[in-house]
Order: structure tokens, then C-alpha cells, then sequence
């Protein structure tokens, strides 16, 4: 099953929506609260990054039998370097965004660490693609 | 439906199919989608109930019956206790205060009355202890027994939150009993009852969670009461004075039913929330990880909490106006608080509670997939509308019974009318299935 759900930079109010709908998904399939819990906390965070970062984006969940594939697909800056961006504290996020409590540099290491899956790609100037795995079991 | 009148849950209501219109108005507000209406009957998935009583509460003709225990059965027990919420008294004039009540329940047949909070003041120790030294915040009230199962059904992931310090019901039993049995009394000759203002104690009693079992006799319904306490008082058979009581209760204790008594009393950060649909709001929040820095959660299903109990007489907010009334004219200490400890602490924590998440879709997740993906296509073409005339509660709901085989698209009257214009349903198919939901409901 496949659902998909769009995300506009800059929307923090929206932002958690579509982990929310996953989250929902995965409780009516009965999956074990504490794997949808790591979903939630990782996709959260991932849409977090599209709304803080870039300009627009897609994220696209793919429930299969042995766990759940989320691909994010962000239309913006991209990520010069990926190394140092999954590294924890650090943050390229803007003044304004940190106001409001986001963008401590937690983000892509927290995604890392509740993935039993976790691949980025990024091209500058054009948008990077998050593609993530997390097994039911 | 398949678990109609069986199951492995203790169900404190049942529909009376004799009396039952099938109206559906219980269906509309059933918080988990547990009714349907079939065959002019309102059924219910058993294990999805959390009896917090909203559809007897609605239910226009009176077919839905609580399964409370038999008065008479009082009278097969030397020692009679009737253990007593404060708000039963904040329901009657104020002419009728707590003494002349209390006689009255022993001339009704009780030997001894217990206020239901006489542990609260313990507990509040107990609890403060527990909060500060729970790794799991917010830390959620096992006060309210719906809220409990409503936890154990809908919010599995929650329910390490769940407080495991037994409620005050449980702690004012325990200390009785084990009195009555230290005094060298046989504990087959004390009945201790309890006086419900709900169903779901009813069923918290009968069928309680966390691997603890009740040392209460019986529950009397609390409606029931509450006439047989007014018609003594007209036929001025006030009693002869001889039961036994213990009206030494706190402002804390008295307070405790009604929304904030809990809050109030503990300390850190304390939210109380009523109303079973505020409370999945919260929880929904809880879950997703929104809330921070709250230490601990007083969550009651009913609004107004205990005194909007579905077998309260009174008025929610007369009842609970009084509560506080009573409440800040109490003593501020209970004498009592010492000795209801050395009878009650050992049986104070339960086991945690075991999630009862239902399976919506069954237990093999390839299927389960399948299932909810069919369910997602039929609700693109359901109107969306949840008008209920297909006797499910929502379009949803709807698409999920034709998914499981319980009822079919045609169910739906927009399906009816597009297949009636398309040539493929006759009228008098389209009634029939009506019919077979509803019942016969006019001459056709």
C-alpha cells in the first residue's frame, strides 16, 4: 500500500501531519507501539527538514509485509556536505527557524539512529532525497 | 455480528434487543464505533466497548440495562458495608445531610457505611511518591476505568503511562476487609459493596486490569439507591441509628470524584481533563510525543467527571457545585491516614495494565495491508457524508464491515440511488435492504 502526502516549505503549522496519518495506519494495522514510535519520531523529524529547509516536497510511504519504506523527495538547497550534516549539533538552520525550536542539528542523526534503514542523496541547488526503512518486527 | 452476547470481557450494559427501536442513536456517539444497527436491533462489538455508558445515556426507549448486581444478594452476609461516593450525598436537599442518609442506608438493610475516598489522603502520598519517581511522564491516572480501557483499546502505546497504584475504591475495600478479618471476624461473612455512580466500575470491579483481584462483594447501582434512600426519607423510616459510620473525610477526599481532585492534590505539573472526547484529543497528542513537561494526567470520562456518572440522579454541575461546597468546609487531615496504611500498603501497586489494542484487521499483516488498502478505495467512493443509514456509525466504518464481509456497498443509500438510475437495483431491492438494516420502520 502506498500513501502519499505533500509538504510546503515553510509551513510549520502543517508540519507532523503526515507522520501523524502514518502513525494512524500503523495502528489500525496493530504494528508494535515502540516500532511506531521510532516511524513517527523519524518521519516527524524528516518533514521538519523539508519544512524548514526547502521549498517543497513529497513524501511517499510504501506500507509493505515486513516493515515501512519512506521515501521524502524535497524540491530546494540541498546539502553541500553529508558527512558533516549527519553530524549531532550541527545545524544550517536560519535564526527564525530556530526560534521557534527547531533546527537544533538533531534532526538527520535522530532519523539515522530510528532507521533500521537510511540512505541520502543531495544534489545543491536542486533537492536531496531521503529514502528510509524501518521494519515492523 | 459474531461476538454478540459472548465474549471474553466483563460487559457492564447490555441491549435489551425486545426494547430496542434501533434508532441509532447510540451509535452516533459511541467514541470507539463499537454499535451497528442489523435487523432494526443496535448489536456491539464486545471487545471494543470501553463502557464508558455514552449510548445509555442517549438511548431514547431505555433497552440498554446495567448489569449491576442483585440488592437482595446483601442479606447472604453477616457484616453489610456499603461503601458510599461523596457525591451520592450532594444529590439530595440539604435538609437531608450526610447523618440522616447514612441511617437511612442502614435502615434500607447495610450494618456499616464507608465513605469510598477514606484512602484518598494515603493515596496522595503514594502518588506523589510515584510521579516523582516514574521514568514514564506523563504519568495517567488509573482513577477512571473507561479512560483505563480506553487506553488499553485505542492508545495501546500509552499504557506504561498508566499509574499502577490501585484507586480508592480498591484501597477503601481492602482496608475493610482486612479490618473485619483482623478483628477475627470470617471473611465469608463480610459483604463489601459498593455504591456505583457508572457502568465501567462496574466492569473495573468485576474484571479488573493488572492481575488484581477485588475484595468487593457486590455493586449496587447507585440510581437505585438514590430512590430507595428518598422513598425511606418520605415514609420518614429514618432508621434506628444502629449502623455503623465513619463520616471523617477531607476537603481532598470529597473533592476527589469531581474534575480537579486529582490535579489539585498532586504536585508538579498537573492536568485534568474530562469528557471521553477531550480525553482522545489529549492522548492522541500524548502519543504522538507533543507533550512536554506535564508530570501527571487526571483524565475522567464523563463530563464533570463522577458527577456526570450515567447513574447519577442529581445534576452534573449542582452535584459537583455541592461536592465543592462540602469539600471547603472538611478537615484538612485524616486521622485515619496511619492505620489505613498498615492494612492497605501491601496490596496498593497492581501489575501494569496489558494493552487490549483490537486487531481492525486481523492479525496477518499481509492481509491486514491488503484489507486497509480496500478499505482506503471504498471510502473514495462512499459519499463521506457519515449520515449512518447504513447502520454503521461512519463511511469508514461502513467500508471496513464490507472489507471483514459484515455488510455490502449497497448498504449505502447514494450506492442505492446511483444503482437504482444505472438499471441495476430494483426499488423494491433497495427497500428490502433497508429493511434488513432497520428494521420494518413503515408500511411498504
Amino acid at each position: 500500500m502506498e500513501l502519499e502526502y505533500k509538504v510546503e516549505g515553510g509551513d510549520f503549522t502543517q508540519a507532523g501531519y503526515a507522520s501523524s496519518q502514518v502513525k494512524k495506519v500503523l495502528k489500525q494495522l496493530g504494528i508494535n507501539p515502540i516500532v511506531i514510535k521510532r516511524v513517527v519520531v523519524a518521519l516527524y523529524e524528516a518533514e521538519v527538514n523539508i519544512v524548514a529547509h526547502a521549498y517543497r516536497g513529497v513524501i511517499t510511504a510504501f506500507l509493505n509485509e515486513d516493515g515501512i519504506r519512506l521515501v521524502l523527495d524535497d524540491e530546494g538547497p540541498g546539502i553541500p556536505d553529508i558527512d558533516q550534516a549527519m553530524v549531532k549539533g550541527y545545524s544550517t538552520a536560519s535564526k527564525e527557524v530556530r526560534e521557534m525550536g527547531f533546527g537544533a542539528g538533531m534532526g538527520l542523526p535522530n532519523i539515522k539512529d530510528n532507521a533500521d534503514e537510511f540512505d541520502i542523496v543531495s544534489e545543491v541547488g536542486k533537492g536531496t532525497r531521503l529514502n528510509i526503512f524501518i521494519k515492523y518486527i | 455480528m459474531d461476538n454478540k452476547g459472548q465474549n471474553s470481557y466483563y460487559r457492564g450494559l447490555e441491549i435489551m434487543a425486545d426494547v430496542c427501536i434501533g434508532c441509532s442513536h447510540c451509535m452516533k456517539v459511541c467514541p470507539t464505533e463499537a454499535l451497528r444497527v442489523s435487523g432494526g436491533k443496535a448489536t456491539i462489538h464486545a471487545e471494543w466497548c470501553i463502557d464508558c455508558g455514552n449510548c445509555y445515556r442517549v438511548c431514547p426507549t431505555r433497552a440498554i440495562r446495567v448489569v449491576d448486581d442483585d440488592f437482595e444478594q446483601i442479606y447472604k452476609y453477616e457484616h453489610r458495608i456499603l461503601l458510599v461516593p461523596s457525591l451520592f450525598y450532594s444529590q439530595f436537599e440539604d435538609k437531608m445531610d450526610v447523618s440522616t442518609i447514612n441511617n437511612i442506608i442502614g435502615e434500607i438493610g447495610f450494618t456499616e457505611v464507608c465513605p469510598v475516598e477514606i484512602g484518598v489522603d494515603y493515596l496522595i502520598e503514594e502518588m506523589n511518591k510515584y510521579i516523582d519517581e516514574s521514568p514514564v511522564k506523563p504519568v495517567i491516572s488509573s482513577y477512571c476505568p473507561a479512560i483505563v480501557r480506553l487506553i488499553q483499546v485505542r492508545f495501546p502505546s500509552l499504557v506504561d503511562n498508566i499509574m499502577t497504584l490501585l484507586p480508592p475504591l480498591e484501597i477503601a475495600a481492602q482496608y475493610h476487609k482486612n479490618r473485619y478479618v483482623e478483628d477475627g471476624v470470617v471473611a465469608e461473612n463480610v459483604g463489601i459493596f459498593y455504591l456505583t455512580p457508572c457502568v465501567a466500575k462496574i466492569v473495573a470491579v468485576k474484571d479488573p486490569v493488572g492481575g488484581y483481584k477485588s475484595p468487593i462483594t457486590g455493586v449496587i447501582n447507585m440510581d437505585l439507591m438514590y430512590s430507595k434512600v428518598l422513598l425511606a426519607y418520605k415514609q420518614k423510616r429514618f432508621g434506628d441509628g444502629s449502623i455503623k459510620t465513619n463520616e471523617d473525610i477531607t476537603s481532598n477526599a470529597i473533592r476527589w470524584a469531581s474534575t480537579k481532585g486529582e490535579a489539585n492534590a498532586t504536585k508538579g505539573v498537573a492536568l485534568s481533563i474530562d469528557g471521553i472526547s477531550h480525553a482522545m484529543e489529549f492522548l492522541e497528542k500524548v502519543e504522538n510525543g507533543d507533550i512536554e513537561g506535564v508530570d501527571f494526567i487526571e483524565l475522567r470520562g464523563c463530563d464533570e467527571s463522577c458527577a456526570g456518572g450515567i447513574l447519577v440522579r442529581g445534576n452534573r454541575f449542582l452535584v459537583s457545585d455541592d461536592l465543592h461546597k462540602r469539600a471547603s468546609v472538611a478537615p484538612w487531615i485524616n486521622p485515619h491516614v496511619k492505620e489505613i496504611r498498615k492494612y492497605c500498603a501491601e496490596y496498593m501497586k497492581f501489575d501494569g495494565v496489558q494493552p487490549r489494542a483490537f486487531m481492525k484487521y486481523g492479525s496477518d499483516i499481509k492481509i491486514a495491508i491488503k484489507k486497509m488498502e480496500d478499505v482506503r478505495n471504498l471510502k473514495k467512493i462512499l459519499p463521506g457524508i457519515d449520515c449512518g443509514a447504513c447502520g454503521a456509525p461512519s463511511c469508514e466504518a461502513l467500508a471496513d464491515d464490507i472489507v471483514s464481509g459484515e455488510r455490502e456497498l449497497n448498504n449505502c443509500v447514494f450506492m442505492q440511488v446511483k444503482n437504482e438510475k444505472a438499471g441495476t437495483l430494483q426499488a423494491d431491492e433497495a427497500i428490502s435492504i433497508m429493511e434488513k438494516i432497520w428494521g420494518k420502520k413503515y408500511d411498504s
